[in-house]
């Protein structure tokens, strides 16, 4: 218990953790509507997205790779799997079959070209992301899915019940599936020895080579990890927005890597938590979402969210810098 | 060009040398074969002094940016700020430009032109300065710093903005965009190629030549060891962000001449593709390799592709699919050879 006490002190989380306290905190005392039960449910409902991507992205930082392929890869999962349920059949664990498979085969190309040709990983996933989403628009003609199967469409409310304003408040999709892709992200990374091993390729990939790691294997793992969550999201997003067009999720691959590394998980390999990037993407939902009951214009809303990324990353920079030289001198 | 590489002491530089040149083998190889199966296919109608003319206009904006990201691609680092440096620097010209020019005649027109380009390179100048201070001083990993200042100026834009375009410059700016000289001829150029190849010949003779250049490779290979040979590292890392977001905006000036106005989220699309380019066009995208002329192949290529589909009557998405294809492809043939030869 102590020790847990001393890690948590050193660590990045508790940083970030008491930024979005105070941050709650001054939002409370602004504004009324802030710390309801409604608006949380408004938050996890919107960012579910975000947070199941990011939990896929994280397992990829700590591999020491990094894939922005994943919102082509989500795009091209929620046509197949829609086209296929409103034209042939459709339950949920068809589409959830239909867009994890072609996530993990997304994922799967990603990794062969990454390990058995030699080619860095941004590079390869910056071609991927063109290719995937470039063919995905010649074969649709960008073409919208504007309706969606009824079950689909109705999505899921469990424990639903109405307060006495007449506010209807359930657990949905979207909250389900946020919940899970973090446990099963926490459970793979810290109580399996693929995790383990995860994190020490990405900590000194030569040193897991030369101890016989099957980096090739692993590798696959983790892309293919990737691929399956963009597909869950993708079936998270299609249901909020209850159509599908093949164009809006391409260009937020880096708000996705933004919040991932707002959570302290490093580009360079074998760092970075569960919980950190939990507190990643909750502190940029919660910046934009408070700014916009503040009455803040949302036109403006980028400019602190770079502002936040820039302060937090040179803040980390700059607190690593003594251990950084100590390590040098050593 | 200026890709002469002249022999030159240092392991590195020779390494940099045969790396470039097998790489521009390769290029050269793509782009004849292109070349060969589209004139096959296509005929003479790629190849006409209109054809060529149109491919002219379109590579200054993406060749000027992919210079800009280039620049930081050899050192190492990334700079994702590019695009949004030069939407911001964009609009603050064409506020002083909507705002003064058409008031303004002859000489006084070309002046409040002038102060519109300043006012653009010094806030490109200020946006590097930021991405050079904290990539060098504080020790942030380039592609969070740049990535932070990407969305804080797309915030800026954005909010001054409210996401509308600005438009309408005076006819004297926007020739910097579409016009040409020797207007008329067959041998019509157009202005922006000009622009474009004002800004690539002192950019290699920069990179080549210069011992700033040199350590700018210096830093690609090995930051450590180049700070412990004497060289201040960090000052070379600010000085090339600076010079790469004022890359930016001479890609800024052009795009909103050529599109006549100014707008927060113009060619966000851009952004992958100039690391493709310069990755196509063999910078190692860890650093320390890459030459200019290599770029220039490389955007010479992806615009025959994208030029040839277009005749062909192909949707410019599947241009897109095609350019990651190629860079796949292209960097994947170093690997292949060994591969081969085993």
């Amino acid at each position: 218990m102590r020790d847990w006490l001393i890690r948590l002190k050193r660590s990045h989380e508790l940083w970030l953790l008491c930024v979005i306290v105070l941050l709650c905190a001054g939002l409370t005392l602004a504004n009324d509507y802030f710390f309801t039960l409604r608006n949380l449910q408004d938050l996890l409902t919107s960012n579910a997205f975000t947070g199941i991507l990011a939990a896929g992205l994280l397992v990829v930082l700590i591999s020491g790779g990094i894939d922005i392929s994943f919102t082509a890869t989500a795009s091209v999962a929620q046509y197949a799997a829609m086209y296929v349920a409103v034209n042939y059949f459709g339950n949920w664990l068809s589409v959830f079959v239909i867009a994890c498979g072609v996530g993990i085969a997304c994922g799967a190309v990603n990794a062969v070209f990454i390990q058995k040709l030699r080619i860095p990983s941004i590079i390869v996933s910056i071609a991927t992301l063109n290719i995937f989403f470039g063919l995905l628009i010649f074969v649709t003609k960008g073409r919208y899915i504007p309706v969606l199967p009824d079950w689909f469409a109705r999505g899921v409310d469990w424990f639903e019940f109405t307060d006495k304003n007449d506010f209807s408040y359930s657990l949905n999709l979207q909250m389900l599936t946020l919940f899970m892709a973090f446990l099963v992200t926490w459970i793979f990374l810290n109580q399996s020895n693929f995790g383990r091993q995860i994190y020490a390729m990405g900590g000194n990939p030569d040193a897991a080579q030369r101890l016989g790691f099957h980096v090739f294997g692993l590798n696959m793992l983790v892309y293919c990890y990737m691929g399956f969550m963009a597909g869950v999201a993708s079936l998270v997003q299609a249901q909020l927005a209850q159509s599908v067009a093949p164009t809006v999720l391409v260009g937020k691959e880096l708000d996705v890597v933004a919040a991932v590394v707002l959570g302290g998980a490093s580009l360079t390999g074998g760092v970075g938590t569960v919980f950190g990037t939990m507190l990643g993407v909750a502190l940029l939902a919660i910046l934009q979402n408070g700014l916009i009951l503040l009455g803040v214009s949302s036109y403006w809303n980028q400019v602190f969210v770079g502002l936040v990324i820039l302060v937090a990353v040179s803040a980390t920079a700059w607190s690593q810098r003594p251990a950084r030289k100590r390590a040098a001198r050593a | 060009m200026s890709d002469i590489s002249t022999p030159r002491p240092g392991l590195g530089q020779r390494l940099a040398g045969y790396a470039s040149a097998s790489t521009l083998a390769t290029l050269l190889v793509v782009l004849a074969a292109l070349l060969g199966v589209f004139g096959l296919v296509i005929g003479d109608k790629l190849f006409t002094p209109e054809a060529l003319r149109s491919m002219a206009f379109q590579i200054p904006e993406l060749g000027i940016l992919s210079l800009a990201m280039m620049i930081a691609l050899l050192s190492g680092g990334l700079n994702l700020s590019i695009i949004a440096t030069a939407n911001l620097c964009a609009l603050v010209m064409a506020f002083i430009l909507t705002r003064y020019a058409p008031e303004a005649f002859g000489l006084a027109q070309i002046g409040v032109i002038a102060l519109a380009m300043l006012a653009g390179l010094c806030v490109a100048a200020v946006i590097g300065l930021v991405n050079g201070f904290v990539i060098a001083y504080l020790g942030v990993s380039p592609i969070l710093a740049t990535l932070g200042t990407m969305t804080l100026c797309k915030g800026l834009a954005i909010g001054a903005t409210r996401g509308n375009v600005i438009s309408g410059f005076p006819d004297a700016f926007t020739a910097l965009g579409n016009g040409v000289i020797f207007g008329g001829t067959v041998y019509a150029v157009p202005v922006s190629l000009l622009i474009f190849i004002a800004c690539v010949i002192p950019v290699a003779v920069m990179l080549n030549r210069s011992p700033f250049g040199a350590k700018i490779y210096m830093i690609g290979s090995n930051e450590m060891a180049t700070r412990y040979s004497g060289v201040d590292t960090r000052a070379v890392v600010l000085r090339l962000y600076v010079l790469s977001s004022l890359l930016a905006a001479v890609a800024a000036i052009v795009m909103m001449a050529h599109l006549n106005s100014a707008n927060a989220s113009y060619g966000e699309s851009y952004l992958l593709v100039t690391i493709l380019a310069a990755v196509l066009g063999g910078v190692d995208p860890f650093g320390g390799f890459g030459k200019v002329g290599g770029l220039v192949l490389a955007l010479v290529i992806l615009q025959v592709i994208s030029s040839a589909f277009n005749v062909l009557g192909f949707s410019q998405f599947l241009t897109l699919a095609i350019w990651g294809g190629t860079l796949i492809l292209v960097t994947a043939v170093p690997y292949l050879r060994t591969f081969l030869r085993r």
